[in-house]
């Protein structure tokens, strides 16, 4: 338990696009590769769980994501948790590859959490380094897109071979997390 | 755009995860004869295999990562063409629980091997994406060639691609011994 709220510091990469902070935030969930896993991840999932599941999903992840944000920003520091982010982007990656027929609400809620912890970590280190709430909600926006993207691909899907393609895209998602808890164990030791 | 951070070592990072599974030919060969054996074997092994097989060498790269030893990984690596070449060469069709097991169990050595060898000053995570990926595309690769199996011409192609994956294997292993 300890292990996994172990503490790192973050290198917040806050990328100043020149358009203003909120894209500023669009474009900082495409440089954050745990953030970007878990909503490519989440939007595979959905769509594999099919248009009910995911309509739920597109809303949910978002808002949570901005509550999280919200809630990090009160508490501006330069610390990430990479155990914890790293488990849930591996955890979705399994759950794709798996091709796991989750319940609406089941997803829902493994959505909200994600969104919390990750949104959490974003608020957390964007406005230490600089960004304001428009920032983040740029950052909301972004995973909003991404995630409906995602999942309205795989919902559109008719053939056996791209669902399993999605399944593959999963193991790798979950591949990449398996590897990412080596790094950090090998930090940590 | 100006980058307020920039993380030197970042590119370094996601490059060498890319390049390092097609560093060696063992890997090279390995990785292919994945995806030829599946596309033999037919469905589900054919996507079974790709499913599983990342997420087993990613455990086997975890393992190396935290320095657990794993003995005899060259020779494990060098076997592992030998063997899967000799599965593609004589068309073998094992249960899929021992196929998949067969597969899994070379990952690991394969994964060990890669999971050390992060170049100092690269990032962790782009290294482990860029792995994955590349790793990912060499089972593509495997697949999309095996298909021609379906084709008279084509299934003799596939097996004697699994030959010399296999003797392949035999030189690696006599280099690892001389």
């Amino acid at each position: 338990m300890a292990l996994c709220l172990a503490p790192k510091e973050a290198h917040a990469h806050l990328v100043q696009t020149g358009f203003g902070t909120f894209y500023d935030g669009v474009v900082h969930l495409l440089i954050t590769p745990p953030d970007l896993l878990v909503a490519i991840g989440l939007g595979l999932l959905a769509g594999l769980c099919g248009a009910s599941a995911s309509r739920g999903v597109v809303f949910a992840l978002p808002a949570a994501w901005l509550a999280g944000e919200m809630a990090g920003s009160f508490f501006p520091v330069t610390l990430a948790l990479p155990w914890l982010t790293t488990v849930s982007f591996g955890a979705v990656g399994v759950l794709v590859a798996m091709n796991a027929n989750l319940p609406r609400a089941l997803l829902v809620a493994l959505a909200c959490g994600a969104g919390l912890l990750h949104g959490f970590v974003n608020g957390a280190t964007m406005v230490a380094a600089g960004s304001d709430r428009l920032g983040m909600i740029g950052a909301s926006v972004s995973v909003f897109l991404v995630l409906t993207l995602t999942a309205a691909l795989v919902v559109s899907l008719r053939a056996h071979w791209a669902r399993i393609a999605v399944r593959v895209a999963g193991s790798w998602i979950a591949a990449i997390g398996l590897l990412m808890l080596g790094w950090l164990m090998r930090g940590q030791g | 755009m100006a980058f307020a951070h920039q993380e030197t070592g970042s590119i370094t990072g996601i490059v060498s995860g890319l390049k390092h599974p097609v560093s060696g030919m063992d890997h090279v060969l390995a990785m292919i004869s994945v995806g030829l054996w599946g596309a033999q074997l037919g469905a589900p092994a054919v996507w079974m295999l790709p499913v599983a097989f990342p997420m087993v060498m990613a455990f086997g790269g975890m393992l190396g990562l935290m320095g657990i030893a794993l003995p005899g990984i060259e020779i494990g690596i060098a076997v592992s063409a030998l063997v899967l070449g000799a599965m593609i060469l004589t068309e073998s069709r094992p249960p899929l629980w021992f196929a998949a097991a067969l597969v899994g169990f070379f990952a690991i050595f394969h994964g060990h091997a890669h999971g050390t060898e992060l170049p100092v000053g690269s990032s962790g995570l782009l290294y482990s994406i860029g792995f994955v990926a590349a790793t990912g595309t060499l089972h593509g690769l495997g697949i999309a060639l095996g298909l021609v199996h379906r084709f008279r011409g084509g299934r003799l192609a596939v097996r004697a691609a699994g030959g010399v994956v296999s003797a392949a294997g035999v030189f690696f292993l006599v280099r690892i011994f001389a």
